[in-house]
């Protein structure tokens, strides 16, 4: 049996890599080694992809792609499914920093086409993917840039790539802006339909000479007849994109930053781990891969295992993985398209270009109900496999046990999760109510399983459970 | 008339994206606005005129309505002094009511604290959404944020009536407060309280609610439908916050200005009609205002960020009338192309929460500010 430390620093891997695992596969991954299965992580290709043909046999919708939840469901079902796991939550990473929303840009297919580009290119160049952003349709959309025109600026797309996607406040000026939306005028895209359609028409980048400012323009301190590869450029060398950059991967990988308009003003949580990944970032000439080849081996990620608060995202993938609920295609993945929206957490939805409030803000009362009922909901079912596997594994030491070793057991399986005193008291509480614990073939084995199932729903709804 | 029987009570509906204010709040006799907005200005002759200087947009037939019986107060040029047109940080401002650094609680989780001292009732504040915004949040206060109310309750698949409430009993012992875990686990054990004590109440409010007014089915008339029901099922609550979004209009504003517009006027009268039938009414005063107003030249389709806009309290407690000056539209008075602010958001505030809700307003905001007189004197007599 494997190490127990070891066990804990690959579950915590794979769940801020990836979105989770069982623990039979985790300890087939410490048998590989740490820096073998980080390895593994980055070099994603060497990893199967989801079976793209089962998928749209069972669910032909989440393949076509005419609605919202149609979307949703298709990258969850990714999330769960793939064995890429770092990939998808690069695309999520990208998601939440370049915040596109479907309320505006109203094509669901064009949402899915962006998130299938973060996908594709999120753990590649960082440069090369702000010119892809820049000409991606429902970005442009989404910022208004098939309105820039060369005789009437719309500064949309080019504030919002200063402040909110490159440098943050206070490392531009409002001139800044506005030369940089100069620079973007004539970049625009085809295919949105009006009226009824038959399924989607992919939109497409356009670029419009005719309509593009050929003028001089002074951005940053430089001056020429800049257009938007050469504003992205100037922007990647800023000195203060790469602590942006790499502070927004710690915030989402390592731990959670005070909110994105704080940083001008307060230090990141951890000054000497930006300054080694930024250094990464800008001798890889704005590589993303190496960056987090060099977070995730680093000592700072490996002891930040649950302080930053889960995402919806991550709870429900998780929580899926963990009870091997919907591992294949079913009639109830329909469902889970509205989960993590639930939760606070609406895929390619966020309420604003800001995207989501994360940390601490991803918890309030309706969010925690809805997390609660729905870990707590699987967790507490026997039939599910993950859960009996659970249940297996923690009978095999015997036919009796008291019933802190129960829930020392479960808490074990669950990460291993470790939790405050009072937590522990109560879950001993709770299963000592049910009188003995014995394990016995037949009936018994039935009320074992229940007390098992009821002890994890209560893991479920503990404060631990709401971090990562 | 508030009565003793009855706590004034605040509902405040935050417009997301910076409403456009010139075109909410038509300047229509000042030839700069045309000359601004050779597309987007709305024309003179459909203007809702509330005098010879301004007037409604098109739209907002119920509101001028409001205004005519002299239960709506507009104020002009509203904001603060060196906005930096960031979505961001300009809603953080008008929640947390400081322009000057980055502050944690908002201004009614600080009103909260003063109207509920000792946290006793968790459903003292309401937000309808999912979500919660800054303008609720305060260390030890509790709010309940609630986006489906006949959904809102912990473990309600466990259908065992005894288990489940056993359940529930080592769930409110978990996350009772423990000194020394810091402050993030601290908030969620509040929340986690929150969550437990507030939902048996909050179920309550759909199965009181009976009401003959019908709202429509857009997102902001589902909320403000939520809203009445809390406020109906009389569980204390003094504070309901709910949002509505999409006013960040930088293109295609012609037709989606308008839109938003219909469905917040339809939605808020519909709200008024129904609190009314309730006679529920009395004590209530609403709330509506956006992170910023647009800038005064129109871009060509739309409008991009701005400074200066404009807020509305409605009810029968306000004063009806215009308050402040409307900022100069003429190129010299624009600061950055953005209208100047005349009036202070905070001394709005102020008045909201000393003469409405009877709070030391001083506690939420340490600086004076000029108060608009909106609240009839006669309010808690």
């Amino acid at each position: 049996m494997a190490d127990n430390n070891d066990v804990a620093l690959m579950s915590h891997l794979i769940r801020r890599a990836g979105f989770g695992a069982t623990r039979d596969e985790i300890e087939a991954l410490v048998a590989q080694g740490y820096e073998a299965t980080v390895d593994q992580l980055l070099d994603s290709d060497s990893q199967p992809d989801i079976d793209e043909a089962l998928l749209f046999r069972y669910h032909p919708m989440a393949e076509m792609i005419y609605t919202l939840p149609h979307a949703q469901m298709n990258w969850l079902y990714r999330m769960v499914n793939t064995g890429r796991p770092l990939r998808e939550k690069m695309a999520l990473f990208w998601h939440h920093v370049f915040a596109t929303g479907n309320d505006k840009v109203t094509d669901a297919f064009a949402m899915h086409s962006q998130i299938s580009m973060f996908r594709e290119h999120g753990m590649g160049n960082y440069r090369d993917l702000l010119v892809r952003l820049a000409k991606n349709p429902a970005m442009i959309y989404w910022l208004d840039n098939q309105d820039n025109h060369k005789r009437a600026p719309n500064e949309n797309w080019g504030r919002e790539l200063l402040e909110l996607f490159a440098l943050g406040v206070g490392n531009y000026t409002e001139k800044d802006v506005f030369e940089c939306a100069r620079a973007f005028t004539g970049w625009t895209f085809t295919g949105k339909a009006s009226g009824i359609q038959l399924g989607p028409i992919p939109w497409k980048f356009d670029y419009r000479g005719e309509d593009h400012d050929e003028g001089e323009k002074t951005f940053l301190g430089k001056t020429g007849n800049f257009n938007g590869e050469d504003i992205v450029e100037i922007v990647v060398r800023q000195p203060a994109c790469p602590a942006f950059i790499t502070r927004h991967l710690y915030n989402f990988f390592v731990a959670d930053e005070p909110e994105v308009p704080k940083w001008p003003n307060d230090p990141p949580l951890d000054p000497d781990a930006i300054a080694q990944l930024s250094e990464v970032f800008v001798e890889s000439n704005y590589e993303i891969t190496p960056v987090l080849k060099a977070l995730f081996n680093s000592d700072f990620f490996k002891e930040s295992a649950y302080r930053k608060v889960r995402s919806p995202a991550e709870t429900v993938v998780g929580t899926l993985k963990v009870t091997g609920d919907l591992s294949d295609p079913d009639p109830r993945w329909g469902d889970m398209a509205e989960k993590p929206g639930s939760m606070g957490q609406d895929l390619m939805n966020p309420p604003s270009v800001e995207g989501w409030h994360t940390g601490r803000e991803w918890i309030n009362s309706g969010a925690l109900i809805n997390r609660v009922n729905f870990a707590a909901d699987r967790l507490g079912n026997p039939d599910l496999p993950g859960v009996a596997a659970i249940t297996r594994r923690v009978g095999s030491n015997g036919p009796t046990m008291s019933a802190a070793e129960l829930v020392d057991r479960c808490l074990d399986e669950m990460g291993p999760m470790t939790v405050d005193a009072e937590t522990h008291g109560e879950l001993v509480e709770r299963v000592s109510a049910g009188g003995p614990i014995t394990r016995n073939p037949g009936d018994e084995d039935r009320k074992f399983s229940q007390r098992v199932c009821d002890l994890l729903a209560m893991i479920a709804g503990t404060k631990e459970f709401l971090f990562t | 008339m508030a009565t003793a029987q009855k706590d004034p009570v605040l509902v405040v509906l935050q417009l997301n994206g910076g409403n456009d204010y010139m075109n909410t709040v038509v300047p229509f006799n000042d030839p700069h606005y045309y000359d601004n907005r050779p597309k987007l200005g709305v024309d003179e002759g459909n203007v809702l005129k509330l005098n010879d200087e301004v007037g409604l947009h098109p739209t907002m037939g119920p509101l001028r309505d409001m205004y005519k019986d002299g239960d709506m107060a507009i104020l002009n040029g509203i904001g603060w002094a060196g906005s930096n047109r960031s979505h961001f940080r300009c809603m953080d401002i008008w929640h947390t009511a400081e322009p000057d650094y980055f502050a944690t609680e908002g201004w009614l989780g600080k009103a909260t604290r003063q109207l509920d001292p000792h946290g006793e009732n968790p459903v003292t504040t309401v937000n309808i959404g999912h979500g919660l915004p800054r303008a609720l949040v305060a260390d030890g206060v509790s709010v309940a944020s609630v986006a489906d109310i006949g959904a809102y309750g912990l473990l309600t698949a466990v259908e065992e009536a005894q288990r489940r409430q056993r359940m529930l009993d080592h769930f409110a012992k978990m996350y009772a407060p423990v000194s020394g875990r810091g402050a993030v686990v601290d908030y969620v054990a509040q929340t986690g309280m929150d969550a437990l004590n507030g939902a048996d109440m909050i179920k309550l409010a759909p199965k009181r609610y009976e009401s003959q007014v019908e709202y429509g089915s857009n997102p902001i008339a589902k909320n403000l439908r939520d809203v009445a029901q809390v406020h109906l099922a009389g569980l204390g609550t003094r504070v309901l916050y709910t949002e509505y979004g999409g006013f960040d209009t930088h293109a295609a504003q012609a037709t989606a200005h308008p839109k938003l517009w219909t469905d917040v006027s339809t939605a808020v009268a519909d709200f008024w009609d129904d609190l009314r039938a309730h006679d529920a009414a009395d004590n209530v005063t609403m709330l509506v205002f956006s992170e910023f107003g647009r800038r005064v030249k129109e871009n060509g389709g739309g409008t991009d960020h701005g400074a200066a806009g404009v807020a509305f309290a409605i009810g029968p407690n306000v004063n009806g009338g215009i308050y402040g000056d409307y900022p100069e539209i003429r190129a010299e008075a624009l600061v950055d192309g953005d209208l100047a602010p005349t009036q202070d958001f905070r001394g709005l505030y102020s008045t909201l929460l000393g003469d409405w809700m009877g709070i030391d307003e001083r506690e939420v905001m340490p600086r004076e500010f000029e108060k608009p007189a909106i609240i009839s004197s006669a309010a808690h007599s």
